[in-house]
């Protein structure tokens, strides 16, 4: 697939032949700062059959969405009907008070208009009442819609496998859940009772208007016929400028979200320049973008208007010699007018809301195709449950993995292994040898290709994730760290965790002593990213975590690789105690751990190279010689 | 989030001030967009006076050779109408986004030469939504609700004149409901500015979690802990909910109130009109114009509603945007900065120094003394969490002492220029942060020559990957540098990712690094491939590395020993194994004790 948008904005080059020419984008306005990726789904040209495939899938999202609250819906409906319906018998009634009461008043009799007046009093107060619990029943269905959308898009994002995280930036997630959602938020807030509103009354005062005389109700109608082509002109042409925002508005979260994470990267490399550059290159898209979302919408808008005054002109001349034939009463002209008033004249504002709409359909398009995306890591239609207690038998069987989104390039071509329940196995061999991804084929972070991975016998892919998390953990290198307190964090591993469990996890470790030492002990907050805790502090939570979790399976990748020494030593011998009785696979660089492994698997490309006891291997020749004399020439 | 509510909440007019800064320099476009609003809402105005002509003159009068005339003029005041809305939003398209792109940019700007301290405190996601959402309701304040808010609420006032016009005592009608009108409504907003704030904050905490979901989600997966963060997120959308709904009753208590009021004036009116009719002291034509007058008027009074709400919106986005802007910058360049040696030779001092982080009284640093010869390799070991990684933080001035200083070349680190200092200091963080950009922006950051592809700087870039061991892999992946590499890596291993942070430090040839346990994730080969490419490089700079390996801190000349907050030792290593029982319990590892055993 070819990857850039680069054309697509209008840009002057294009990304995806950013590595064959020697072009002089380094500015930031050509987006060759971006780099080439396999795939780039964030385009925002669309052929059209992508266009009425993502309209369909939004247009079904929210079919799905509104679904479960038919109810409210037919009620708020219902108010919004029954409001317009006492709306529109205002100009009636005043019609009658002008046309009957009045004259009727002339000669003594007092009642007509009395009647007329009161009933108009009497829709005031019921159009009031109408209207506020409308705003009410459709306001909560709106936001139920929102709480609903934001469950879906947020569980979906986490049901998702890690391939898709690794190549769909966290930036991305997070504009489709906050900015996309906000734009359905706008939609609901500004837009939907206006656009209820406009059709109900134009259903309803079409009909009035015929009641009240068939001849001007054609010219009125015979108006509606540039509306409807003017809104479709607007509906194409304003689709692709929002569809732009959408696009340029996640790109710009990206770049803002990565900044701020990095921020003493940036500061310390003196990017604040570079990174504004680009900021305003991606603002300005943005903007641009939305400009001319703007201007099409103003000439909408004007031409809706010049229609809708036109009319006005026919009816008031057509009515006034009608009137003056005695074809038609004084009073229904002027109710004409009010009704046609009535109709045209929130239009300014209508538009307004027409413009949420096409916005929030934009939006909608992005997110109904996260939420379309195959979690890739499917929950089993019929689990199959793990024996209980889990023993922690794990087998490789014909297991053969490439990436989805590289297909032709083979990880780990095709290989078997079987990993008895408890026993330690330490994973070694050079950078890119394969060793986290035949662990993250183990924690089911990725299914094989071909193959089974089973634990207990029981292929993964047959067991739910709960379940799977229960009886097995992988810890990275990379220790996240949530906002909240160290205990809160350290609880991930079992949130049921009383304190004095999560202490003694702590001490498991040897985390107590630094935990305690912070100025509020247990309750301190970690802030951001857990920013104040060294990365060795933080590695010892994430070990905290496992201790905690009690898994029957545990699998180690590099995750003590920032502790200092004496640390490392407390930690490996808590893992001995801690690890027995527990299958494990270590990843590890350093000797020290591989020698309390039971068995070292040594890869090298993919491919399991040797494999036996620490002491066989020490004894042979090969790689893992050849390692351990490099570890002995690296000590003193 | 706390530190927002800490905040007293200002009058939204006064909020809504501080917009002025960027609304001035449109303020012509949006002046004349204001004019063509309210000329536009007054030849609408001028529509129903017309028809009381038509009903008076041509109608009643039976007179019908005026009757084109004032047709034209109805249409003429129609088209001119029409115009002018579409000349009102086409000037307000501009400026109302630019407005809020100029925000936007100078926010970013800010955040960025913010002090890390600033940013350990804040969560990004409450950045965020003041750099989207709240700019987003800025804008559509000033090019839609701001507007309207003055031109409706002018057109109210000139119909209300043009009802005096046609009949004082109809006029008296509308100003006496008028009063308690103004008076609800201004109560209600009160109400509703609250729930406005209280809802963006909301929104922010929950950005907060969204980013904290996805950048987690490893850890997440790997302990089968999405569903606990999802329950987490429900919990805090359903908060946001519930204010939404608030906001939602009190707009629809708004609604009422401000539809109410209108349709029982016009019950007046008809009551008091025909009363006049059929004493004659009234015409049916000023009956009829009065009544389509003050339709004319319910939709600018409804709309005052929801347009109060939006600035109330707007004033609370402002506030939010401007307790960012206005948080002072701590580390920034000095007044009248010293300029470096040139050459930097690179000698580098700390005398005395302290460091607490901000809102804590527990110092890490109490009294750090340490002299780094130029051209030296200063290694720096401890225990985890003794301090290391906050000390080099010291250096390049992502944070400033509490007390003492940093000297580099004799001259205190804050007497220099920043761009200057971080010129001349490069760091490698121990946790290496990729942006989703190609490998040659990622290692090239800041330096705006790196990143043009081709070219020069390009070889530059390649020998930076070269020194850290990562050209072969960069070389293999499919674009080569132009491969754009996710924040997550795109399955880079950690030990490649930390290559390249090295490679990011030493592109240009700083004469100082900063090198935080640069090797930590390595493996034996690639390490010993890094180390005798660090060995080139560490030959002719100063360097402090933080190293807790043997075989790190045989790369240094000398070792300083960090401990309960100070430097309690100096010298090489053998020195140190040989009188520092602590050192020696600190970097001889497993396994030597193994391999004392084993071999």
């Amino acid at each position: 697939m070819s990857t850039d948008r680069g054309t697509a904005g209008g840009t002057t080059e294009t990304g995806s032949n950013a590595n064959t020419d020697a072009n002089t984008g380094g500015d930031t306005g050509s987006e060759a700062w971006r780099g080439v990726a396999v795939e780039d789904d964030d385009v925002d040209v669309v052929s059209s059959s992508t266009g009425v495939r993502l309209q369909r899938r939004a247009r079904a999202l929210v079919g799905e969405l509104v679904t479960p609250h038919r109810r409210s819906v037919v009620l708020a409906v219902v108010l919004l009907v029954l409001d317009n319906a006492v709306m529109l018998a205002g100009p009636l009634l005043v019609a009658r008070a002008i046309d009957v009461g009045v004259p009727a008043a002339i000669e003594g009799r007092l009642a007509p208009l009395a009647w007329a007046i009161a009933g108009y009093a009497a829709t005031g107060l019921a159009s009031a009442g109408l209207r506020a619990s409308f705003l009410v029943v459709s306001g909560r269905v709106g936001q139920d819609l929102l709480l609903d959308l934001r469950r879906r898009v947020f569980a979906h994002g986490q049901r998702l496998s890690l391939d898709f995280h690794e190549s769909f930036t966290s930036g991305r997630l997070i504009a489709r859940l906050t900015s996309d959602v906000e734009a359905l938020n706008d939609l609901l807030e500004k837009g939907l009772d206006g656009l209820l509103g406009a059709l109900l009354s134009l259903v309803g005062i079409s009909v009035l208007l015929f009641v009240l005389d068939p001849v001007l109700a054609g010219i009125v109608l015979a108006g509606f016929v540039p509306l409807l082509f003017l809104t479709r002109w607007f509906q194409r042409s304003s689709r692709a400028s929002y569809r732009r925002t959408r696009t340029t508005v996640a790109r710009l979260i990206v770049h803002f979200v990565e900044t701020m994470n990095g921020i003493r990267a940036v500061q310390a490399f003196r990017r604040e320049e570079r990174s504004e550059a680009i900021m305003d290159g991606l603002g300005t898209a943005y903007r641009d973008a939305n400009i001319e979302a703007f201007v099409t919408v103003a000439w909408y808008v004007g031409w809706l208007r010049t229609v809708g005054n036109t009319t006005l002109a026919v009816v008031l001349l057509v009515g006034a010699l009608r009137v003056a034939d005695g074809a038609l009463a004084l009073g229904s002209l002027t109710a004409f007018l009010l009704y046609l008033r009535r109709f045209y004249d929130p239009l300014d504002e209508l538009a307004q809301f027409f413009n949420a709409y096409q916005s929030a359909a934009a939006a909608l398009e992005k997110i109904a195709s996260v939420l379309d995306t195959p979690p890739g890591v499917e929950e089993p239609l019929t689990p199959v449950a793990l024996p209980s207690p889990v023993r922690g038998t794990l087998e490789f069987d014909r297991v053969h993995f490439a990436y989805r989104r590289a297909a032709d390039r083979t990880v780990l071509p095709e290989f078997s292994l079987h990993v008895p329940a408890g026993q330690t196995i330490a994973l070694v061999g050079a950078t890119g040898a394969g060793k986290s991804t035949l662990a993250k084929l183990a924690a089911r972070f990725y299914d094989p290709t071909s193959g089974t991975v089973a634990l207990d016998r029981v292929d993964l892919r047959d067991v739910t994730d709960a379940d799977l998390r229960t009886a097995l953990v992988m810890i990275t290198q990379e220790a996240f760290l949530f906002s909240g307190s160290v205990a809160d964090n350290i609880a991930m591993g079992r949130p049921s965790a009383s304190r004095a469990a999560i202490v003694a996890a702590a001490d498991a470790v040897g985390a107590r002593e630094f935990v305690e030492s912070l100025p509020e002990g247990f309750d301190t907050d970690v802030r951001k990213r857990g920013g104040r805790l060294s990365a060795g502090q933080r590695q010892l939570v994430s070990l905290a975590r496992v201790v905690l979790a009690d898994p029957a399976v545990v699998l180690l990748d590099e995750a003590t690789s920032s502790l200092d020494l004496p640390s490392e030593r407390a930690v490996q011998a808590a893992l001995e105690t801690v690890l027995a009785g527990r299958t494990a696979l270590i990843i590890a660089h350093r000797l020290s751990t591989v020698l309390i492994a039971d068995r070292v698997l040594v890869m090298a490309e993919g491919r399991i190279v040797q494999d036996g006891s620490p002491t066989q291997l020490l004894a042979g020749v090969g790689e893992f010689a050849d390692l351990h004399a490099a570890w002995r020439s690296s000590l003193v | 989030m706390s530190i927002d509510k800490l905040q007293p909440r200002r009058a939204t007019l006064g909020a809504l001030r501080r917009l002025s800064p960027y609304v001035a320099p449109h303020r012509v476009a949006l002046i004349g967009s204001g004019v063509a609003a309210l000329v536009a809402t007054l030849a609408g105005l001028a529509v129903p006076l017309i028809t009381r002509e038509i009903v008076d003159g041509p109608i009643g009068g039976g007179d019908l050779s005026q009757l084109p005339w004032l047709v034209l003029g109805v249409l003429a005041f129609g088209l001119v109408e029409a115009g002018l809305i579409l000349v009102r939003r086409i000037l307000v398209a501009g400026p109302s986004n630019r407005i809020e792109t100029a925000m936007r940019a100078d926010l970013f700007a800010h955040l960025q030469r913010l002090p890390v301290a600033f940013h350990d405190r804040w969560a990004s996601g409450q950045l965020l939504s003041r750099a989207t959402s709240d700019l987003t309701t800025i804008r559509w304040f000033v090019a839609f609700s701001g507007i309207f808010l003055v031109v409706n609420g002018l057109t109210v006032v000139v119909g209300i004149g043009v009802l005096v016009w046609l009949s004082p005592w109809l006029g008296l009608v509308v100003a006496v409901v008028a009063v308690p009108l103004a008076a609800l409504t201004l109560i209600l907003e009160r109400t509703f500015s609250r729930a406005a704030r209280s809802a963006q904050d909301q929104a922010g905490d929950l950005a907060t979690l969204v980013e904290e979901s996805a950048l987690g989600i490893r850890v997440l997966k790997s302990l089968g802990r999405g569903r606990t963060l999802t329950a987490r997120f429900l919990a805090d959308a359903r908060e946001l909910r519930g204010t939404e709904l608030v906001k939602v009753r009190i707009l629809a208590a708004l609604w009422a109130v401000l539809v109410m009021l209108p349709e029982i004036a016009l019950t007046v009116i008809l009551g008091v009109g025909a009363y006049g009719v059929t004493q004659g002291t009234l015409t049916l034509g000023t009956l009829v114009g009065a009544i389509t007058v003050l339709t004319y008027l319910f939709w600018p009074i409804a709309s005052i509603g929801w347009l109060l709400a939006e600035a109330s919106n707007a004033a609370a986005a402002t506030t939010r945007y401007w307790e960012v802007r206005d948080i002072v910058p701590t580390v920034v360049d000095p007044p009248s900065p010293r300029s470096p040696t040139r050459p930097v030779r690179g000698e580098l001092v700390l005398r005395g120094v302290r460091f607490a982080y901000p809102g804590s009284d527990r110092e890490i640093l109490s009294g750090v003394d340490l002299a780094v010869r130029p051209g030296e390799t200063m290694a720096l070991v401890g225990a985890t969490g003794s301090g290391k990684t906050t000390l080099t933080a010291l250096v390049p001035r992502l944070y400033d002492v509490t007390g003492g200083e940093v000297l580099l070349d004799g001259v205190d680190v804050r007497s220099l220029r920043l761009a200057d200092l971080r010129t001349a200091v490069a760091v490698a963080f121990e946790d290496p942060v990729l942006i989703s950009a190609s490998v040659r922006e990622n290692v090239a950051l800041g330096v705006p020559d790196g990143a043009r592809p081709g070219g020069r700087a390009d070889a530059a870039v390649w020998e930076a990957l070269r020194i850290a061991s990562a050209e072969g892999f960069v070389a293999a992946l499919p674009w080569g540098l132009d491969t754009r590499i996710g924040e997550q890596g795109m399955s880079l291993s950690g030990g490649q990712r930390q290559r390249l942070a090295l490679a990011r430090a030493v592109l240009g040839h700083p004469p100082v690094l900063v090198l935080d346990d640069p090797l930590s994730a390595l493996d034996v080969h690639t390490e010993a491939q890094v180390e005798a490419a660090l060995r080139r490089v560490l030959g002719g700079v100063t360097a402090l590395v933080v190293a807790h390996r043997p075989s790190t801190v045989q790369l240094a000349d000398r070792v300083a020993m960090l401990a309960g907050g100070r430097i309690v030792a100096v010298g090489t290593h053998s020195e140190l194994l040989a009188t520092h029982p602590d050192y020696r319990t600190l970097v001889s590892s497993l396994d030597d004790q193994r391999e004392g055993v084993g071999a």
